[in-house]
């Protein structure tokens, strides 16, 4: 009974684990489409809108 | 107890996990874009209206006759100005989500995650997303010569990408095989080389340029300090609601 108590636990974990890595990866995913909308799309009207904080950011821009 | 069921099924762990990502992310990213989008409006913008001149040839380098050093570029533009703080606070939310997640990753696997060091967190972000690239595509002036805009992007993407693992390998796993690794991923795309264009033709002074670059690379220091330490802040205060 111990023995499965402590494997659920170490279950538990490793799927609490999981769920937390996925979370991020779908954060991190959500981020790059961000910065790339910000940054790196270039519509005509996002550019202009965007161009001083393009310069200023580093990001390639013309 | 049929109540309590409900809401431990609404807000499963990797809910609850996303929404304190993504709350303190955007908190973060607000605050410290606000703070940041003030610094590249006095540092940075000055600076970028100067060269303007000369990209629209309202000033011509080496023209008929010498031109002062010094000239107007004051005044407030409210629509292009107020557009800049705004995508400034969009660009560092989309930084925040990165590096919060990543804290987030970091501290399932044992890191502390505090105010001190979110500043040294947010000064490897610097190096990986600001620092790396321009060593070989250095913040660009308006107006400078350059290769195609989206082999520059592929290769600013993949850079950065490699640096920002590479910054991982460093802060944990220090060992022998990860730091020869991080060198390695730091070293290859200046090796590889950016894209470059086949001739000069910027109108604008190096002066200007240089003091260009200088001033975004060192807001950027600025900007990603304050971003690591509000996104530490943030993360680890939606940890005590939570």
């Amino acid at each position: 009974m111990k023995t499965t108590a402590a494997t659920m636990t170490l279950e538990d974990q490793a799927s609490a684990s999981r769920t937390g890595l996925a979370s991020a990866f779908f954060a991190l995913i959500l981020g790059v489409g961000i910065i790339a909308v910000t940054g790196h799309v270039q519509a005509a009207a996002l550019h202009d809108a965007a161009h001083d904080v393009r310069h200023a950011t580093g990001f390639p821009c013309h | 107890m049929l109540h309590t069921t409900c809401v431990t099924q609404l807000a499963s762990p990797a809910t609850k996990m996303f929404a304190r990502i993504v709350t303190s992310a955007l908190f973060a990213g607000a605050t410290a874009g606000l703070l940041i989008a003030l610094l590249q409006y006095a540092f940075v913008q000055p600076v970028l209206l100067h060269a303007e001149l000369y990209e629209t040839g309202n000033l011509v380098h080496f023209g008929a006759a010498p031109i002062s050093a010094i000239q107007d570029v004051s005044g407030f533009d409210p629509m292009r100005d107020l557009l800049s703080v705004l995508f400034t606070m969009l660009t560092y939310c989309g930084y925040a989500m990165i590096l919060v997640a990543l804290m987030g990753v970091a501290e399932e696997r044992g890191a502390d995650i505090t105010l001190r060091n979110g500043m040294i967190w947010g000064l490897m972000g610097f190096i990986a997303a600001h620092l790396a690239p321009a060593f070989s595509l250095p913040p660009e002036v308006p107006g400078v010569a350059a290769a195609d805009v989206l082999l520059r992007q592929y290769w600013w993407f993949a850079t950065v990408a490699t640096a920002a693992i590479a910054m991982w390998l460093i802060a944990f796993h220090f060992t022998m095989v990860g730091l020869g690794a991080a060198i390695v991923l730091l070293l290859l795309p200046h090796i590889i080389g950016a894209p470059q264009p086949a001739e000069f033709t910027g109108p604008v002074p190096t002066e200007i340029g240089a003091l260009f670059a200088s001033r975004a690379l060192s807001v950027g220091l600025a900007a990603w300090v304050i971003l690591g330490a509000f996104c530490a802040y943030f993360w680890t205060k939606e940890g005590e609601v939570a």
